[in-house]
């Protein structure tokens, strides 16, 4: 598959009065064409911040590139100039934020904001980039796009205005579309509409999607492949099937025991204990290991390198190192596990 | 948008009276009388005098009478300052010079008080931001008859550049009233416009504009300045009142023959029909800016745009 967009070694710094906070710290990833990436974590884990670096959409005055490049049809992101990375911006690479009801400016009729992007990218006169903008309203949805066109932001709902963005993110087809946490403002059955609407439009002009979200339902639904970031590191990578059935970092066992189930006998939800680490002195060894009943010694010591649990599927735990003891995962995890051809719980077929 | 503006002409009528009834019985209790060395006339001249002006008439009577001169647009007649002139032409008179300077000194401050405002936010916590900041606190704290003899003594005496006083020279001599006038929209306008255009920088449609490919200027001026703007709206009135009680003081120190000086002089020698036409004046001026105020807020802020018109 070819890949779109490789992260190799990014290492990210803000500058703050309280010092020198490390928040993505030697993040790889690559990004294959038309496929969905989910990018997993929890609050200031980084996953925010390795999208907007992509994006270069930092404050530039605190926010610094330590190492590592981000390429992008042959050109390192890292080391565009404004002016270069604003022809990228919105045209190549595009992005939907959180929260639909502050992402739209007030003041300006919804139809200009989608216009906005095509006029400035693609080589057209204002009544065609108008004609663009209604096909890509009904596009999206949006039922009446000709008279929705001179609308504003407040006369639509949180629903419609997640509409909106999506359609100006898809104003000028981009190769890679990212989605910080697009469906988290928004209400359950909402959700499910917009998530709908994003794999329906991809599969249509065919982009790749870098996926932010907490809500491991969601990726389950959305995503090809997940990563799972911690402490401004990438701990474990890997397809849908083989994050969800076969985790091997202890971080995503928590994670995946702190996501309610149907068939959970238990009602109390597990929640990891601790908080996250502190960026402005990142621990030494493994991040999480101040919260991991699974963690060694080593672990205090030393940060994991990536052991390869299959091609597609790396994690970052001194648990995978041959010398390293076995242990047992938490129940829930074992469960998951023994419907995984190929993880060592595996029971065969369930029938 | 008739309806609501026919709404608030209404307010305004019933605004405006109260105004003229609390100015009218105000001006009834003071000591004093406008009638001009009235300790040296005899009784009988006393009374011829105040027959001719109906002061000799009980209060009702004169307060209707006022009250329904004045629905007529008569404003009475000016008992000594201007000797039996008709009020409104005295105002109307004075009001070309008042007006240039207030337009000018308003204009002047609110554009450059925006740019210093817009510039300061861009280039925030640079000398660029300090200098605006400066000139801002400058700007309100040194009350404008201070500044306006600075301005006299540099720009008029010093460097000759200006004339000192008087309103001779046409456009020159109304350039040291309008700066003086200028200072106080100019401060306040650049602190709201820098402090409003930061918050907005911040915002998430900012983000989303600067992530549709958009450069740094076409985020300032086509997405972030019109929002910073509303705010504004909301202290033009108050600057406006600035404009007018600083024209009452400029315009004496410059000696400009414009209302505010008119007014004053009328407080002093007690020319009840003058005070009170000019209050009434000034009150109208302001009930419209108000009114003016609230409807450029629906042309600025679609979200507060007044109903009646649907979409």
């Amino acid at each position: 598959m070819e890949k779109i967009l490789q992260v190799k070694d990014l290492e990210l710094s803000f500058n703050t009065y309280g010092g020198e906070v490390k928040a993505i710290r030697g993040v790889n990833f690559d990004l294959y064409k038309g496929e969905t990436l989910a990018i997993v974590g929890e609050s200031g884990s980084g996953k925010s911040v390795t999208t907007k670096s992509i994006m270069r959409l930092l404050p530039e005055e605190s926010a610094e590139f330590k190492s590592g490049e981000i390429l992008f049809g042959g050109r390192d992101l890292t080391k565009l100039s404004d002016k270069e990375m604003q022809k990228i911006r919105g045209k190549d690479i595009s992005m939907i934020f959180q929260d639909p009801m502050t992402s739209l400016n007030p003041t300006m009729p919804v139809g200009r904001q989608i216009t906005e992007p095509i006029l400035k990218h693609q080589n057209i006169n204002k009544d065609e980039a108008k004609k663009l903008a209604i096909d890509l309203l009904r596009l999206v949805g949006m039922p009446k796009p000709e008279l929705r066109m001179k609308q504003y932001p407040h006369q639509f709902s949180g629903g419609q205005r997640q509409r909106i963005v999506i359609a100006i993110a898809l104003a000028c087809n981009p190769q890679i579309l990212i989605a910080d946490e697009p469906t988290t403002a928004l209400d359950v059955t909402i959700q499910a509409q917009i998530l709908e609407l994003m794999k329906d439009l991809q599969k249509k002009i065919d982009t790749s999607i870098i996926f932010i979200t907490h809500d491991l339902g969601v990726v389950a639904n959305v995503a090809d492949r997940v990563a799972v970031m911690y402490g401004g590191k990438i701990v474990e990578i890997g397809t849908v099937d083989e994050i969800f059935y076969n985790p091997q970092h202890p971080y995503t066992w928590g994670l995946l025991s702190s996501m309610p189930s149907m068939d959970a006998e238990d009602a109390k939800l597990y929640a990891i204990p601790g908080t996250p680490p502190d960026l402005l002195n990142p621990p030494k060894g493994d991040a999480f290991a101040l919260r991991s009943e699974y963690a060694m010694k080593i672990d205090m010591e030393q940060s994991p390198p990536f052991f390869k649990v299959s091609d597609t599927h790396m994690a970052a735990t001194w648990l995978l190192h041959p010398e390293a003891p076995a242990v047992e995962p938490p129940e829930m995890v074992i469960e998951r596990m023994k419907k995984f051809p190929g993880s060592r719980y595996y029971e065969g077929s369930a029938n | 948008m008739a309806r609501y503006i026919g709404k608030r002409l209404i307010y305004m009528f019933i605004t405006l009276a109260l105004i003229a009834t609390f100015t009218f019985f105000l001006m009834k209790i003071l000591p004093g009388s406008p009638i001009a060395s009235a300790d040296k006339l005899s009784p009988e001249q006393r009374a011829v005098v105040e027959a001719r002006y109906g002061l000799d008439q009980p209060l009702p009577v004169q307060y209707f009478d006022y009250m329904f001169g004045l629905l007529r647009g008569d404003l009475g007649i000016s008992i000594n300052q201007f000797k039996g002139a008709n009020v409104t032409d005295v105002i109307l008179s004075r009001m070309g010079p008042s007006a240039q300077i207030g337009f000018q000194g308003m204009l002047l401050g609110t554009v450059l008080g925006i740019l210093f405002g817009m510039v300061a936010a861009l280039r925030q916590n640079t000398w660029v931001d300090y200098g605006s900041t400066i000139v801002a606190i400058i700007g309100i704290s040194i009350p404008s008859f201070v500044f306006a003899s600075m301005l006299q003594y540099w720009f008029g005496l010093k460097w000759d550049l200006f004339p000192v006083a008087l309103w001779k020279d046409g456009f020159m001599s109304s350039v040291l009233p309008s700066i003086a006038l200028a200072m106080f929209p100019l401060a306040t306008a650049a602190r709201f416009i820098r402090t409003e255009m930061i918050e907005v920088l911040g915002s998430d449609y900012i983000t989303l504009a600067k992530a549709k490919g958009a450069s740094g200027s076409e985020i300032a001026f086509k997405h972030a300045f019109r929002n910073a703007l509303i705010p504004l709206i909301t202290v033009l009135g108050p600057m406006a009142v600035s404009i007018l009680t600083g024209s009452l003081v400029v315009e004496q120190i410059f000696a400009i023959p414009g209302i505010g000086e008119q007014f004053v002089k009328s407080i002093m020698v007690n020319d009840f029909s003058i005070i009170m036409g000019t209050t009434i004046f000034f009150s109208v001026f302001l009930i419209v800016v108000i009114l003016i105020v609230d409807i450029l807020y629906g042309v600025i802020d679609p979200r507060i745009r007044l109903s009646g018109g649907k979409n």
